[in-house]
């Protein structure tokens, strides 16, 4: 059963450093007392919240409805009283607070009931519309709504469905805790993401460096007699989990620049979208539960936690021992791609995979950046064939013309050129900056346009009633000058008539007629 | 609690421009080594002055442009430029050759387009050809190597022509002199004279010069551990070296008794050095994959064209100038595929 692989362009190896938290099995968290859920936390529109403060909501219950077709259900994580909707500070590169509901618990947990799944009967948009409501994102970081990436459309058939178990990143291992304790979940989620698909092949593509998780995996396959369902291993090389490197390793295909996986006939999910989409489909349990990996030199014991969402993560930290030496970064995310947060006292959200704290000694400051001596290193490492190089002079230079020209939206901020640079050039940093750049250029054109097509309308508008004015009075003109005009004919015939008549009387009449004139 | 925040990636790259230089000049050491055996003490003097002076250049020239002096010194990158220079020199070169064509080659070649990462020219390159046009007849005068005739001059009479400008008296300077083995053919082709006799002379051994065939060798192993350390990319030596040998290849199968053939190209002049430690130079060279070979194959063709029907023995140093200004079109033209398109 082996499958002819390929290689991504680029790529680099890295020490992963996932024994940490691999040795012993995942812990679950104890019930948070209070938990705070942001409704935003989802790639789309947030969600609207359904609850007041003062009720009481149990776990599973809907509190944040979905708001239009990009967006996905939130819901209570425990059991307690609502004590406030506002916003609160959450794990975001922005930094900027976004409405949360936060919910005292009773330490009951009482679930909302089941309700009967009968998924066999399901139609796909009615599963579609179920995984909506179950709140399913993609759980490998970007925390895309599920049931928007199943939904494929009629023209695209799906040949493959791709379950994404490499986790390709350093330090993270929620993805292999997970395969390891919960590989039935996440065969049997893969079938029903199938069914939702409506294909045949479902493949699952995890780095060779999990040989446990691939056992497990390929034990659970069997023994549910999973058809289509295959593990593949894929060579340990970062960054092999990036959606449209995998893609192309296990099947070849490259996913457009500026497509989606569905353009090539493949949807990618995350392994532990699957175990969700089991739990959400089978159980009736929406997502209030996720693995999350703490871990790095700033922990005492690192090791896996199955969190309720909205746990603040210092008591996650707790649980893994606390922090020892000198905690230095809190990193959501990996070492390559995570992203830095000030505080730990922010909650565990959907995409929350790993909490990674740093020391000094191990993760030292960066240092001072040199001058690009355009050695080339990054164009080597770049898996989207992009010259990296090229665009950050361009980036520096804010020519947002040129770094169009050269790709700069192929661009999937891995990090690998900024991690190869001998002048330390912080390169992803440019590329973000860069793309918001655009955007923002963008949508101030894309506004532009729209002022101006508005007024090029009121315009045309004030022209036309303009011209309906000025036709209306032409109209008034015409008519009143015919009125006037027969009136005068008519006078004219009433004076001639007269002349006749005076005529006929004599010449001394004259006078009088011309003296009215005058009066008239 | 509260942490400090840093944008990703957050892991701390392996690799720097310091470390980067410095395997350069490691690299270096057994090419010196040999070039030091078989030219005498003059090579290492040229070294020494032109290093030495080129770092004083770059301190001045950073202080003036208002530029962290310590981060900038520390790279090595003057350093570099500075023994790539003083390697190219005559051995009995007079101490303010090097000295003049190192303090050119880093203000006008490097700072004054901006230091470190925005020179177009090669500045060792743009020093050389300096002095190349403007000291002709310093800048030829070669000696013999270990092993032909007398050999080189002593280590005394060598000092003292290299800092007095004038050698010891009863030693004449033509008749210390000698021409290199490229000069030579050069020379004696245009005296109507066969390769099959010019060969047969005592400056030739038995794949290329004396002397310079085992510098060369050694420049290529230095050369292939930095490939092997991923410093320098295979592609510009392969480039050049490729271009070069099948220039020589076609015109010897032509003419064998008036060209020479692939592996004395190779093996002779600044061959190796050019392609390893001169073309390489990143910041001068073409960046894309195949941009680089296309610059490269310039090169190797351009020595050979030099050699052959140029005004001079060598053409390493004007091969990469050249070449060196075609970089950023060749750039353009040559964009990698961007995977998906």
């Amino acid at each position: 059963m082996t499958r002819a692989l390929r290689d991504f362009p680029g790529g680099i190896q890295l020490a992963g450093n996932k024994g940490e938290s691999t040795s012993r099995p995942s812990m679950t968290a104890p019930l948070p007392r209070r938990v705070v859920i942001p409704l935003d936390q989802h790639i789309g529109e947030p969600a609207r919240p359904v609850v007041k403060p003062g009720q009481r909501v149990r776990t599973g219950e809907l509190i944040g409805s979905p708001e239009g077709y990009l967006s996905a259900g939130v819901h209570a994580s425990i059991t307690g009283e609502v004590e406030a909707v506002e916003e609160r500070p959450v794990p975001h590169p922005s930094g900027l607070p976004a409405l949360c509901v936060v919910i005292a618990g009773d330490g009951t947990d009482e679930w909302i009931p089941a309700a009967a799944q009968q998924t066999d009967a399901m139609s796909r948009g009615a599963l579609r519309r179920r995984l909506r409501e179950a709140g399913i994102v993609g759980l490998g970081g970007a925390a895309f709504p599920t049931a928007v990436k199943v939904n494929t459309g009629p023209e695209s058939a799906v040949e493959q469905l791709i379950l994404n178990g490499a986790e390709c990143e350093p330090y993270i291992s929620c993805d292999e805790m997970l395969m390891r304790e919960r590989a039935g979940a996440v065969v049997d989620g893969a079938l029903l993401l199938m069914r939702a698909l409506d294909t045949r092949q479902c493949l699952i593509g995890v780095e060779d460096n999990k040989p446990e998780a691939i056992e497990t995996l390929s034990a659970a396959i069997s023994t549910i007699a999973a058809e289509g369902v295959e593990v593949v291993p894929v060579p340990t090389r970062y960054p092999g989990g990036g959606e449209k490197q995998l893609i192309y390793t296990l099947t070849g295909k490259e996913v457009p620049s500026h497509g989606l996986p569905a353009d090539v006939g493949v949807v990618c999910q995350n392994v532990g979208t699957a175990a969700a989409v089991h739990d959400a489909l089978r159980h009736g349990r929406p997502l209030v539960e996720r693995y999350v990996t703490i871990t790095g030199p700033g922990v005492a014991g690192p090791g896996n936690v199955r969190a309720r969402i909205g746990t603040p993560m210092h008591e996650l930290i707790a649980l893994c021992g606390g922090y020892t030496g000198d905690p230095d970064r809190l990193i959501m995310g990996g070492p390559m791609m995570g992203f830095g947060l000030s505080d730990d006292d922010l909650p565990v959200v959907k995409g929350t995979n790993c909490l990674l704290v740093t020391t000094e000694t191990r993760f030292p400051r960066p240092d001072q950046a040199m001058p690009c001596i355009r050695c080339g290193a990054c164009t080597e490492v770049c898996p989207a064939g992009l010259l990296p190089q090229q665009l950050y002079w361009h980036a520096r230079a804010k020519d947002l013309d040129r770094v169009r020209d050269y790709d700069l939206f192929d661009c999937i901020e891995c990090g690998a050129c900024a991690y190869v640079c001998p002048s330390h050039i912080p390169l992803v940093q440019y590329y973000r900056f860069a793309k918001s750049e655009v955007r923002a250029q963008e949508e101030e054109r894309h506004r532009a346009d729209i002022a101006r097509q508005r007024y090029e309308l009121r315009q045309a508008r004030l022209e036309r009633e303009q011209r309906e004015r000025e036709e209306k009075r032409q109209r008034k003109k015409a008519a009143l000058r015919e009125k006037e005009k027969s009136t005068e004919d008519r006078k004219a015939a009433v004076q001639a008539a007269l002349q006749r008549k005076r005529g006929e009387a004599g010449t001394s009449s004259q006078d009088t007629s011309a003296s009215q004139d005058d009066d008239g | 609690m509260r942490f400090n925040v840093f944008t990703p990636p957050h892991l701390r790259p392996p690799a720097s421009v310091s470390a980067m230089m410095r395997e350069v000049l490691l690299a270096l050491v057994p090419g010196i080594a040999a070039a030091a055996g078989f030219f005498g003490i003059g090579v290492l003097v040229n070294i020494l002055v032109a290093t030495v002076v080129a770092v004083g250049a770059e301190v001045v020239m950073l202080r003036l442009r208002a530029r962290p002096v310590s981060v900038f010194i520390n790279d090595y990158s003057a350093v570099v430029t500075g023994v790539l220079l003083g390697i190219a020199l005559p051995p009995l070169a007079p101490w303010w050759l090097p000295a003049l064509g190192s303090a050119f080659a880093i203000v006008f070649g490097k700072h004054l387009y901006g230091g470190l990462g925005y020179n177009p020219f090669n500045p060792a390159m743009v020093g050389y050809v300096v002095l190349l046009i403007s000291f002709p007849r310093e800048m030829t005068l070669w000696l013999p190597p270990a092993g032909v005739g007398d050999g080189p001059v002593g280590a005394g009479e060598a000092l003292t022509r290299i800092f007095t400008g004038s050698l010891p008296p009863g030693t004449e300077l033509d008749a210390v002199s000698m021409a290199t083995p490229l000069d030579t053919i050069k020379t004696q082709l245009g005296m109507a004279r066969t390769l099959g006799e010019i060969q047969a002379g005592p400056l030739f051994g038995a794949i290329a010069g004396r002397g310079w065939q085992w510098i060369n060798m050694l420049f290529l192993l230095g050369g292939a551990w930095l490939i092997y350390r991923r410093v320098i990319d295979w592609r510009i030596p392969a480039g050049v070296l490729g271009a070069l040998a099948a220039m020589a290849l076609v015109f010897w199968a032509a003419d064998p008794d008036l060209r020479p053939g692939p592996v004395f190209h190779l093996f002779s002049g600044a061959a190796m050095l050019g392609a390893f430690f001169i073309a390489t130079d990143p910041v001068s060279a073409a960046t894309t994959p195949r941009g680089r070979l296309v610059y490269a194959a310039g090169i190797g063709v351009l020595v050979y064209v030099i050699r052959t029907w140029g005004g001079y023995p060598d053409g390493v140093a004007f091969a990469v100038l050249l070449m060196n200004m075609a970089a950023p079109l060749i750039d353009t033209y040559t964009k990698p595929r961007v995977f998906g398109q």
